[in-house]
């Protein structure tokens, strides 16, 4: 069954590889570029795991990750958190929030697959 | 002559004493008889030192031990010419301390310490009752001598003790009349003083007559009394010099410290001047009232039948040659010395008594603090009443108890050398800044001990210290002797009391008051007595009134502050219906000063200090005028403080600031640095994914190079980053050359807009110019000048939201230089961004359509700065608006 993904993120050219590498690995991609209409967005598409970015226009990915924790209906949602940001009170946030996965950009594409696999299947 | 006759000359006498006295209160409150306060006046009155001891007893002293006599005079006269410098200032104190008496000299000078003012007093009261008996027992004896002359059978030989007892009351009510009609806060008796000044130029003008008398009348002349004291005992007398100098001593310590003394020399002083004249008039005095003692004891000795008492041939030679007249002067003479010595002493002794020991008593029985009210001057009147009739009540009855004998002659040494015990306190008080209370007490207590216990109550006979005790010791412990203390043997007990009296005292008050630590008030009391000549000029005479109101002012002023004083002083003269700067005190003025004063030094102060000027308590205007310096002084010292303590929060506040300063640069390194990464990790992600794609391969054509396209994007965009970084970080640091060179500006603009405008893609802004205008030649960093225009062009090219966008140049010389102003037809920056477009990573809106990192407009501040001139962002103009500020090249 092909498993569905909502990315989140303002990069054009990132959301263009990503789309890329997910697509051809088999996955049914859903991008959404703005913050503020993210959660609402993931709730209509109903995706297996989401792929979060931190810095995004009007709402961080913090807050997203906030919203969707305190949704029942997404309380165990694999979460995929990406950030350019690579310090160590950023992962902490992630962690204290509920994320599932934590990334740091640059990343290899196979990385990205294999973690976005492994949290889907319940790892 | 009948004793009756003596009786109603001696009344006569005393109505007349009554009147000059009457006379002279009535002057003096009058505010005439400027004469009252003549130097004579004040000399004469010293002269009560001259009792009926040295009256009579002079030459009753010379005809039993010779010139001996002498040093009863010479002291004062050593410490009139030598010691002048002393009297001068105990004067000077006790004016501006307003002393009222022995005692309130050495209570003052140790913090107003009651204990001493009553050790003193108690010390004055047992010294001078055996002297007031033995005036009492000279006028009674020289009535008796009448007596026995005359008709036999007087009312007064009869029944001496009755005499006594008539004299002592009619001596208490004068006192009480002239010594306490009213209280003046100066302690000063013109009456009295008046009434002395007669007295001692009855008794001179009697010696000498009777002196003149017996040299001219009986012996014939000068050379035959030469020839007849040759022939006395008088000639075979031995100067003995260690008695002879201790008893020198012991008078001039007495004419200091005798309360009577005291009483004329300070406090009845009106006029310190009076002291340069008292130097050489008093020793003058003393020079011819001593001057036919030597000549009547020897013609009396050789006159008068074996047996006569020596004390009284000042009597009885004019009596035993039939002269009644003379005799009867010379009765006047005696009975003035006996009369003057007893009121001052009554005086002097009086306000002691109620000063320091019946109004602490009265005070402190009726609990309600003291209310100064004419209820309590009330009060110490009759407390100086009654001390008045119990002091001369005393004297009465030691003369009862000691039986009017022989022995009332020595009594006058003694009490010398008991009241000589204050030396050590007021001398110490006076010079030593270091004296203490405690060693002043320890001092008085131990010495008082001595004098009482060596030559006091030995000389009270057997009844008290038996032979046995005289000569073995108590419980026959010998160096415990009396008049051999520690063995010492050898000397006149009232020398060996002296000696050992004044060495002990004089030790432990040294000693003490090293040891001892001083009150503040004892400080403060200390510098004012010992330092009396720095802070306080010789009174000057005022009228009271306005002189209370300008000291007022004075005090004010230093308390207030000039300018507050004199418009407070202004306003209530202006509301008493008074011009100028001094009004009435009236009690309204009184009480508003007071509340003004005490903003500045506290209520109590406040009403302390006013009550001393106006109420005249015992502290002098100079001395609070001291404490107001100090007060200021003390302001300023505390407004210094101040300063420093806001100096110190000024820095800590600094300190602060320049931490938080620290904090937030710190914060703001970080958020950069984490800028950075983000702007470094975000080309590098789409680099990294891309060219993993690519590797991957299995990719047609056009997807290649679109992918690569792509990479080569972003590495652009990394490296325009990375120049930009550097660029900002040079000039941040300072590190940045400079390359002054002179263009137009209008060249300068050309080549910006060319650059900005025509790079890369997108719109072509219309750009707008007035290159009249621009026609100025400028003197700066040409290509950095360009690239702060370049970045302004290049943001309007990106962010103008107009359909046709539009970009005005308009340039102007205004007053901070040359400005050129950049305005687009746009939105604008919304109000909220304002703030915020020069700082760094700072865009409007997603990174993809800036295409830059946020840098250029920090980048362009920063320029600015360099060339000393600045960018700002014109809000309100319409669309967005930036102005560029060059120094104008004038300067």
């Amino acid at each position: 069954m092909t498993k569905r993904v909502v990315i989140v993120e303002d990069e054009p050219n990132i959301i263009e590889a990503i789309n890329f590498i997910l697509s051809r690995d088999g996955w049914d991609v859903t991008v959404h570029a703005n913050g503020e209409t993210a959660v609402a967005a993931v709730r209509t598409a109903r995706p297996d795991v989401i792929l979060l970015d931190v810095m995004l226009p009007g709402r961080s990915g913090y807050d997203i990750l906030k919203d969707l924790r305190a949704d029942p209906d997404f309380a165990a949602l694999p979460v995929l958190m990406l950030t350019a940001r690579g310090q160590k009170k950023d992962r902490e946030l992630a962690d204290s929030l509920g994320v599932t996965r934590f990334m740091t950009k640059p990343f290899s594409n196979a990385e990205l697959l294999a973690a976005l696999g492994e949290i889907a299947a319940g790892a | 002559m009948t004793s009756n006759v003596l009786i109603s000359v001696s009344l006569v006498y005393v109505a007349f004493l009554f009147l000059v006295a009457f006379g002279a209160d009535k002057w003096a409150h009058a505010g005439r008889g400027a004469w009252l306060r003549s130097p004579i006046v004040y000399t004469l009155s010293l002269s009560i030192y001259c009792t009926a001891w040295t009256f009579y007893g002079a030459v009753g002293y010379a005809a039993r031990s010779g010139l001996e006599f002498v040093t009863i005079y010479l002291g004062p006269t050593l410490v009139m010419v030598g010691w002048w410098w002393i009297l001068r200032k105990l004067v000077r104190i006790g004016r501006a301390q307003r002393i009222t008496s022995v005692a309130d000299l050495i209570s003052s000078r140790y913090g107003k310490s009651n204990l001493l003012g009553v050790i003193v007093t108690v010390l004055a009261v047992i010294g001078t009752t055996p002297y007031i008996a033995l005036q009492l027992q000279s006028v009674t004896l020289s009535l008796a001598v009448f007596g026995a002359e005359g008709s036999g059978a007087g009312l007064v030989t009869a029944d001496a003790p009755a005499t006594a007892l008539w004299v002592a009351a009619g001596l208490a009510v004068f006192t009480v009349m002239f010594g306490t009609r009213n209280l003046d806060v100066n302690e000063r008796h013109h009456g009295v003083v008046t009434a002395i000044a007669v007295e001692a130029v009855v008794k001179l003008v009697a010696l000498l007559a009777v002196g003149i008398f017996v040299v001219w009348g009986l012996a014939g002349g000068p050379t035959d009394v030469a020839r007849v004291i040759e022939a006395s005992p008088i000639s075979e007398w031995q100067l003995d010099s260690g008695r002879w100098v201790a008893l020198t001593f012991l008078s001039a310590v007495a004419f200091l410290t005798l309360p009577r003394m005291f009483q004329v020399l300070v406090v009845e002083n009106v006029d310190e001047n009076q002291l340069a004249t008292a130097s050489w008039a008093f020793p003058l005095y003393l020079f011819l009232m001593s001057l036919f003692v030597v000549p009547i004891a020897a013609v009396g000795l050789a006159r008068l039948p074996e047996g006569s008492n020596p004390d009284l041939f000042v009597l009885t030679l004019p009596l035993a040659e039939g002269r009644d007249g003379l005799a009867m002067l010379a009765f006047l003479g005696g009975f003035s010395s006996a009369t003057s010595m007893v009121i001052v002493a009554a005086i002097a002794l009086s306000t002691m008594v109620s000063n320091h020991i019946v109004m602490p008593l009265w005070l402190s029985l009726r609990q309600e603090g003291a209310s100064v009210s004419g209820d309590v001057r009330n009060v110490v009147l009759i407390a100086r009443r009654v001390s008045i009739a119990v002091v001369l009540a005393f004297g009465y009855l030691y003369y009862r108890f000691s039986g009017g004998g022989e022995a009332l002659a020595a009594i006058g040494l003694i009490s010398f050398a008991g009241i000589a015990q204050v030396l050590p306190a007021m001398l110490g008080g006076l010079f030593w800044r270091g004296a203490t209370r405690v060693g002043a007490a320890v001092g008085l207590i131990a010495g008082f001990t001595i004098w009482a216990y060596a030559l006091f109550l030995p000389s009270f006979g057997p009844a008290l210290f038996s032979p046995e005790m005289m000569t073995h010791g108590p419980w026959g412990l010998g160096w415990l002797r009396p008049q051999a203390l520690f063995g010492v043997e050898g000397m006149a007990p009232v020398v060996h009391a002296l000696v050992w009296s004044m060495l002990v005292n004089a030790a432990l008050f040294f000693l003490f008051s090293l040891v001892s630590f001083p009150t503040p008030l004892e400080r403060l009391q200390g510098a004012q007595f010992v330092n009396v000549f720095e802070h306080s000029q010789a009174r000057r005479g005022w009228a009271r009134g306005a002189a209370e109101a300008e000291d007022l002012l004075i005090m004010a002023q230093r308390i207030m502050g000039g300018a507050q004083a004199q418009a407070l002083f202004r306003a209530q003269a202006a509301e008493q219906g008074k011009s100028g700067y001094l009004p009435d005190t009236t009690p309204e003025f009184l009480e508003r000063l007071e509340r003004q004063l005490s903003g500045s030094v506290g209520a109590a102060t406040a009403h302390a200090m006013v009550g001393q000027i106006v109420g005249g308590a015992a502290v002098s205007v100079e001395d609070l005028m001291a404490v107001a310096d100090e007060t200021q002084q003390m302001l300023e010292y505390s407004s210094q403080l101040e300063a420093k303590s806001e100096e110190l929060a000024r820095t800590a506040r600094k300190l602060r600031e320049a931490n938080e300063k620290l904090t937030q640069l710190s914060i703001q390194k970080d958020a950069f640095l984490s800028q950075i990464s983000h702007e470094l990790r975000t080309p590098m992600t789409s680099i990294r994914a891309f060219s993993e794609i690519l590797r991957d391969g299995a990719l047609d054509g056009p997807a290649q190079h679109h992918y690569a396209g792509i990479i080569q994007d972003e590495a652009i965009r990394l490296t325009r980053l990375l120049d930009d970084l550097l660029d900002l970080s040079v000039l941040e640091a300072g590190q940045v050359t400079l390359n002054i060179q002179q263009a137009a500006l209008g060249a300068v603009l050309d080549r910006a807009v060319a650059s900005a405008n025509s790079a890369g893609e997108g719109r072509v802004l219309d750009i707008r110019r007035d290159r009249a205008r621009e026609d100025v030649t400028i003197e700066t960093d040409t290509d950095r000048l360009a690239q702060v225009f370049i970045n302004i062009i290049a943001n309007a090219r990106k962010y103008c939201d107009a359909a046709e966008p539009r970009l005005t140049i308009w340039v102007s010389k205004q007053k901070g230089g040359l400005v050129i102003d950049f305005v687009d037809n746009g939105s604008g920056i919304p109000a909220e961004a304002e703030a915020m477009v020069f700082e760094k990573f700072s865009r409007l809106t997603d990174q993809q359509k800036a295409g830059g990192a946020g840098l250029g407009l920090a980048i362009s501040r920063e320029i600015m700065n360099k060339l000393g001139g600045a960018i700002a962002y014109l809000p309100g103009q319409g669309g967005a608006a930036f102005r560029v500020t060059l120094p104008s090249p004038e300067g």
